[in-house]
């Protein structure tokens, strides 16, 4: 599904990413933890296409194509998905009337019809149960108002309507109480399958109760410093991040 | 790679004009240029009573006393009076009870611009006056207005089928001495439209006039007049487009609207002039007067504007609240691309008591064009318990254009509630952005981004001509980034 071989990207001329590499494999679900300021963002940001960011080097194949020779609409319309860290607002503009938007934009790219306006309500309806989203919340301005919880709650609503190959999640379960964490989490469990891969980035092993990680990495440093299974998120969350630190200094 | 935003940001601001092509007829038109006996030809021409032929040379003799205004916030290429026709009209005698008689060329063009008359005749509940160059074509729905007293005809029209009427209120808002361009209006006005709504009538459709300035180097300078008597409801919307030329063309309009007690006029435009190129050479000069007066207690003045056209936008649609409690509102967007100029705002007049005024202005500006919001609240001491509300929030897309706002207000008495909030936005790149990864395109995402931000404007629009305005919206800023 997506080949990351040794990618290093900047912005405004800093180095972050520095020689990463990732195997994701279709249906997999993979969980990339780190320090903050690691590079965890970026790497989203890299894989969403984010122009600010300027990639120095390295391949991702995404579905046996060039993802980075791709505009960032046409990733998204291949199926790549990134539930923002920070959400953005835009005013005046409903999550509804945003969503038929992305919804037909991206069947237009797949050569399909837009969708009929019964249609379109009806998987609305389903996909709000998925989440447990509050229906007013639909109506509303585009995350104008929505506290941090609605609002993330709002991007994996949003990722159940475009239904995607490939979704990163990050830090969505930052700023959640126990019970949005949850909420949170059995969408995204329902729309686990053997086809759908998803990138998992959190700083804490909390949200990997919820959601079991088929892997585990530590990003740190702009590259994949560890990889293991969930009991890897476990002992970090005993040992710390410096434990890594600190055994990556040892090794030098 | 994808390119940059801020190279995306300077690209998107380009598509062509849709309504720029032109429509060969054979046109009658007055000499070229302007003076004494341009205006008793087009007095003439249209067969007017002598009292108006009085009333427009006293406008013309005022305006040669007077200069072009300086006070604007933009600078025009000097307009020469002496190379304008006044006056331009289809040469086919026009009956105007009958669309069958109307030269078919004529009516594909109105066609082409989405309003066949027939159609909207058929179909929609919208009555549509159709003015082309100077005069009035086609008015449809007559005879629906008519069992409910309504009189929805051109100006021409009244002034032979009503001129008693005319002649009390027409200058009663917007008198010829007011201001040059105003003077200029009344001394040649060819044509325009013409409103009554009589006492407790609710008029049962939306009323709705198509302006098309066709021939080359002609003026339009049509006069609007609308009345609604004790109690009684109207909805206007006003359209227009022209073709694309090299020149300037002066579109020089006055708008009158007097609304009697607990009367309500809704007054609608939807501006398309043509722009310019994308150089900034041809386009129209949208000078326009528009003031309405609340004239009873209780009476309510709306005007809507969705500005998307001409080289340069130059109007201040007004309210003069004289009757006690009487409303005035005033809800604009105002776009502005490439080289466009637009200084636009209102005035509310706050005379009788309790009158209540709201403003809500949208600006948005793109490419290197410059977008003025210039308002005035003006509190009498009489007007004791007068509010305003005005909302002024001005958009930028790139970082070559401009957002002035100018809020003059003068409190006459210490009881006046005056509130004034206004913020300044740059599109975000991270909207544009957080769209793009939802799939919608860098243009979508604007149009999108937009019509948000001019919601509660649009949201006064009647809803066939809200959705109109969006697609519009969003074809006048495409191109604006890549
Ligand atoms: N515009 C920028 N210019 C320079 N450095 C930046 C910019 N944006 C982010 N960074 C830096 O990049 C590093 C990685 O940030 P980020 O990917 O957000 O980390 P994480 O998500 O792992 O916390 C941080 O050190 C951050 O300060
Ligand atoms: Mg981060």
């Amino acid at each position: 599904m997506l080949s990351i071989k040794n990618l290093s990207a900047e912005i405004d001329g800093k180095k972050i990413l520095d020689g990463l590499e990732l195997e994701i494999k279709a249906g997999e679900v993979h969980a990339i933890m780190g320090p903050n300021g690691a590079g965890k963002s970026t790497l989203s940001a890299v894989l969403a296409g984010r122009p600010e960011y300027v990639v120095t080097g390295g391949t991702v194949t995404y579905m046996g194509k060039n993802l980075l020779d791709m505009s960032p609409e046409d990733r998204a319309c291949e199926g790549v998905f990134l539930a923002f860290q920070y959400p953005v607002e835009i005013p005046g503009v409903s999550t509804t009337n945003f969503l038929k938007t992305a919804v037909n934009q991206k069947r237009l790219y797949n050569g399909l019809e837009p969708m009929e306006a019964t249609d379109f309500l009806k998987m609305m309806r389903q996909k709000m149960e998925l989440v447990e989203m509050d229906k007013s919340l639909t109506g509303r301005s585009l995350n104008e108002g929505f506290s941090g919880g609605e609002k993330k709650r709002n991007e994996v609503f949003q990722m159940a309507m475009l239904e995607p190959n490939l979704a990163i999640l990050d830090e969505t379960d930052s700023g959640l109480d126990i019970d949005a964490l949850r909420l949170v989490s059995n969408g995204v469990n329902k729309m686990r399958n053997t086809e759908r891969s998803f990138v998992v980035i959190t700083h804490y092993q909390r949200l990997l109760d919820y959601i079991i990680p088929d892997f585990v990495h530590v990003l740190y440093k702009g590259k994949i410093v560890k990889s293991g299974d969930k009991e890897l998120a476990k002992e970090l969350e005993v040992k710390g991040y410096d434990w890594i630190k600190n055994e990556l200094e040892a090794a030098v | 790679m994808p390119e940059p935003e801020s190279d995306i940001i300077d690209q998107v601001v380009s598509q062509d004009y849709k309504y720029g092509f032109s429509t060969n007829i054979e046109m009658e038109m007055a000499s070229i240029g302007l003076s004494e006996e341009t205006v008793r030809y087009i007095s003439k021409k249209k067969n007017e009573p002598d009292w108006m032929l009085e009333w427009r040379l006293k406008a013309y003799k005022h305006w040669l006393k007077l200069d072009e205004p300086k006070w604007q916030n933009f600078e025009y290429p000097k307009i020469n009076y002496q190379e304008i026709y006044f006056y331009a009209a289809p040469k086919e005698k026009i009956k105007l009870d009958s669309l069958d008689q109307v030269d078919p060329e004529l009516l594909k063009t109105f066609e082409k611009l989405g309003i066949s008359l027939l159609e909207q005749k058929r179909l929609t509940g919208v009555a549509v006056d159709a003015v082309f160059d100077s005069v009035s074509i086609a008015t449809t729905f007559k005879d629906q207005l008519r069992e409910k007293g309504v009189i929805f005809c051109s100006i021409s029209e009244a002034l032979k089928e009503h001129p008693e009427l005319v002649k009390k209120y027409i200058g009663s808002v917007v008198p010829q001495t007011d201001n040059y361009f105003a003077a200029l209006n009344s001394a040649v006005f060819s044509d325009g439209s013409f409103v009554y709504i009589p006492k407790g009538v609710r008029c049962p459709m939306e009323l709705s006039t198509y302006f098309r300035i066709n021939a080359e180097k002609t003026g339009q300078f049509e006069r609007t007049l609308i009345i609604a008597d004790e109690g009684s409801y109207v909805s206007y919307l006003e359209g227009c487009t022209a073709p694309m030329r090299d020149e300037n063309q002066l579109h020089a309009a006055v708008v009158e609207l007097v609304a009697h007690e607990k009367a309500e006029i809704k007054y609608s435009t939807v501006q398309n002039w043509y722009p310019g190129d994308k150089e900034g050479k041809g386009g129209i000069f949208n000078f326009v007067t528009k003031r309405g007066l609340c004239e009873g207690a209780f009476a309510k003045i709306s005007w809507t504007q969705v500005e998307t056209g001409s080289a340069i936008t130059w109007k201040y649609p007004s309210c003069i609240l004289k009757g006690d409690h009487s409303v005035g509102e005033f809800f604009s967007v105002a776009v502005t691309n490439n080289c466009q100029v637009a200084d636009t705002g209102t005035k509310m007049i706050h005379l009788g008591k309790n009158t209540k005024s709201r403003i809500v202005s949208k600006g948005i500006s793109a490419g290197k064009s410059h977008n003025t919001y210039r308002g005035l609240v003006k509190v009498n001491k009489k007007a004791i318990g007068a509010r305003n509300h005005t909302q002024c929030d001005s958009m930028l897309i790139g970082d070559r254009s401009g957002a002035h706002t100018f809020p003059y207000i003068e409190i006459g008495n210490k009881s006046a509630q005056v509130e004034h909030e206004a913020s300044t936005s740059k599109i975000g790149e991270d909207q544009i952005f957080y769209c793009n990864q939802r799939g919608i395109g860098t243009e979508a995402a604007i149009g999108l981004i937009v019509n948000g931000f001019c919601r509660e404007v649009l949201n006064q629009l009647p809803m066939e001509f809200a959705v109109e305005a969006q697609k519009l919206l969003a074809v006048s800023l495409e191109g604006s980034v890549g």
